[in-house]
């Protein structure tokens, strides 16, 4: 049965050797022949007091198409954006324009270093005010950090400056409000800043409830964390009230900017009175992530806030840069200036694609969202079914109850179909959720095909559950034991002896 | 799937009760749910619990929760098997699978817990 199944849909397993470098080539293989020594030969036992070493490194010894094919087949196994799509919700796994990387290589700047003087690095500094210009109009907070390297650095740093700032008014407060739809990210770096969490529910379509956070509002509340768009790709439609209520008790409000690339050029945090967000500039402004990134995490704050920003940041005099520190700055919260390579990136992409530009592409974003939304609402349980942004979340609880066909068989045999799974399991308020973001660089094409294999998995669901429960068949490796690598980590490569 | 001779809370655990001394578990429902159970941080003995705290979390492949005490008291047994085996809550929940023994210190706390069939109804509401 299984030999059968695994020729069912698309994709071949990627075939090919399977060792490591170090295991591929054979002593005598070599990719460089060093040319002959042409001065005196010295001793490495003189040169190095004694200390050379004993034994030989274990380094691959391979010949130069060894070491092609050898990465050829891995990159032929892997699955990224420029393979297919990526529809992982709350990631914005976006195209990566290669414009953004010719910018990324210019001399100029692959070549500085970050401890140069002020005076020779006045291009980069130029960048990075630009960036912050083109942020701060995106976001409607005028000020702006571009240091924190990832989204959970940025938040970490906002709530950080909302602590001086509370402080500096006389008290840090204790607590601060996150909906249950957040990321798991938002607790996180409220304990971290060493305040309290207290988690609101959402109401009956999707939104923060009214009453619940009325009921957690006091002079005890130092912030609320919301996430608008939220994590089910809803708009609230009551945040300004939300914020009203907020600033009421002299709490702050911060907005999770995971979701921004539903918003660019048609709703602005800070208008929403927001006073504080983070802007991922890996998912947004389209530089490269997964994988390790890195990331970038600017913060954006109102007017109040600026003094109390990491610093230094760069400011403008003219046609003449300088760094600068903040009054009540925080300090630094990353060495050097952050992840520059990122900042050239984005602003490579911001520049690129102008104000109509980044407009247009969450428009487009949000379209294909409800497109694919509408092409599955039949097949697969709609939690909150009204109009979404840029993603929005199924329920397999349909096929759990009545095939006993779960969420994660859905996305292992998405696999098999040649398609990369949604966000699986989250938001955790959604039983069995599949939270599915297209972005708007996918064509109508490829939507329709990833919504015919989502059919046509939940069309296998109902017919053959027990093919979800073995799949997936045709990739590199079949379905991985999660539980033992939890348990038994294997993390280190040993020369075979 | 609801032992008659349990209680229940609504944070879906239950409690089986022996005079004064109660195991505490999680039901067969909330470890479905769960996923496959890869680590369970339990108190120590010698603890105290008081009921609707938590007394302890449990990470699932899918997700870390924590765990809510149905009960008030000093935690007496700790079942230390789960260690090793965590997987033991998903496979038996109601057996091998018990997390903690709690001394009461308030045994009416009990009436405020629900029968397996008001616990069945209770899930059937929730859906």
């Amino acid at each position: 049965m299984t030999e059968q199944l695994a020729h069912t849909p698309s994709i071949a397993p990627a075939r090919g050797p399977r060792q490591l470098i170090f295991e591929t080539g054979s002593l005598e293989s070599r990719c460089v022949e060093v040319p002959a020594l042409d001065v005196p030969s010295a001793s490495m036992e003189e040169m190095l007091g004694g200390r050379v070493r004993q034994t030989a490194l274990a380094l691959p010894h391979v010949t130069e198409v060894e070491i092609a094919r050898h990465y050829a087949h891995l990159a032929s196994m892997n699955f990224g954006v420029d393979t297919g799509m990526y529809p992982l919700g709350s990631c914005t796994m976006k195209y990566n324009p290669r414009l953004n990387e010719d910018a990324v290589r210019l001399d100029g700047f692959a070549g500085m270093h970050p401890s140069q003087p002020v005076s020779t690095s006045q291009g980069a500094l130029a960048l990075m005010a630009g960036l912050a210009d083109a942020l701060a109009e995106v976001s409607g907070l005028p000020a702006v950090t571009l240091q924190p390297a990832a989204g959970a650095h940025g938040e970490l740093t906002a709530i950080m400056v909302f602590r001086a700032f509370h402080t500096a008014n006389g008290d840090p407060r204790t607590r601060v409000i996150i909906p249950d739809a957040a990321h798991g990210t938002n607790p996180a770096t409220v304990s971290m800043c060493g305040y309290e969490v207290t988690t609101i529910a959402s109401d009956a379509s999707g939104g923060v409830d009214m009453d619940a956070l009325r009921a957690a509002l006091d002079t005890d509340v130092a912030a609320l964390m919301l996430t608008n768009p939220n994590t089910l790709g809803l708009f609230d439609p009551n945040i300004t009230e939300i914020t009203s209520a907020v600033h009421a008790v002299g709490a702050l409000a911060y907005c999770d900017g995971a979701n921004l690339n539903a918003i660019m050029g048609k709703a602005r945090p800070g208008d929403m009175g927001f006073d504080a967000m983070h802007i991922n500039l890996h998912k947004t402004f389209s530089t490269p992530h997964g994988g390790g990134g890195p990331g970038a995490g600017p913060v954006c704050v109102t007017e109040a806030l600026a003094a109390y920003l990491p610093g230094p940041v760069p400011v403008r005099d003219g046609d003449v840069f300088a760094l600068e520190w903040p009054e009540h700055s925080i300090g630094r919260v990353r060495g050097s200036h952050g992840n520059f390579g990122v900042m050239v990136r984005a602003y490579a992409y911001i520049l690129a694609l102008g104000g109509a530009g980044l407009r247009e592409a969450s428009e487009q974003a949000v379209l294909s969202a409800n497109y694919l939304k509408s092409r599955l609402r039949d097949a697969y349980d709609v939690p909150y079914d009204r109009p979404c942004m840029h993603e929005f979340v199924l329920s397999g609880a349909r096929q759990r109850r009545d095939f006993g066909v779960r969420t994660l068989d859905i996305a292992k045999r998405l696999l098999d179909h040649g398609v990369h799974p949604p966000t699986i399991y989250f938001p955790l308020i959604v039983d069995e959720a599949i939270m599915i973001e297209p972005t708007e660089t996918e064509s109508l094409a490829d939507l329709d095909r990833f919504a015919e294999a989502m059919l046509s998995v939940a069309a296998e669901a109902a017919a053959t559950p027990d093919l979800l429960h073995g799949a997936p068949y045709t990739t590199p490796v079949r379905r991985l034991d999660e539980v033992r690598a939890v348990k038994q980590p294997d993390l280190r490569w040993r020369p075979r002896t | 799937m609801y032992p008659a001779d349990l209680k229940y809370d609504t944070e879906h655990e239950w409690v089986r009760i022996d005079g004064d001394v109660v195991t505490v578990g999680i039901s067969d429902y909330a470890q479905d749910h769960l996923g496959e159970v890869v680590f369970v941080d339990l108190p120590a003995v010698g603890d105290t619990v008081t009921a609707g705290d938590t007394f302890g979390e449990v990470e699932s492949v899918k997700s870390v929760s924590d765990l809510y005490s149905p009960v008030s008291g000093e935690v007496v047994k700790v079942n230390d098997a789960l260690d090793g085996a965590p997987e033991t809550i998903n496979d038996d929940a109601y057996g091998a699978g018990w997390m903690i023994e709690v001394q009461l210190s308030d045994p009416l706390e009990l009436d405020g817990l629900m029968s397996a069939e008001e616990y069945e109804a209770f899930i059937a509401s929730e859906a």
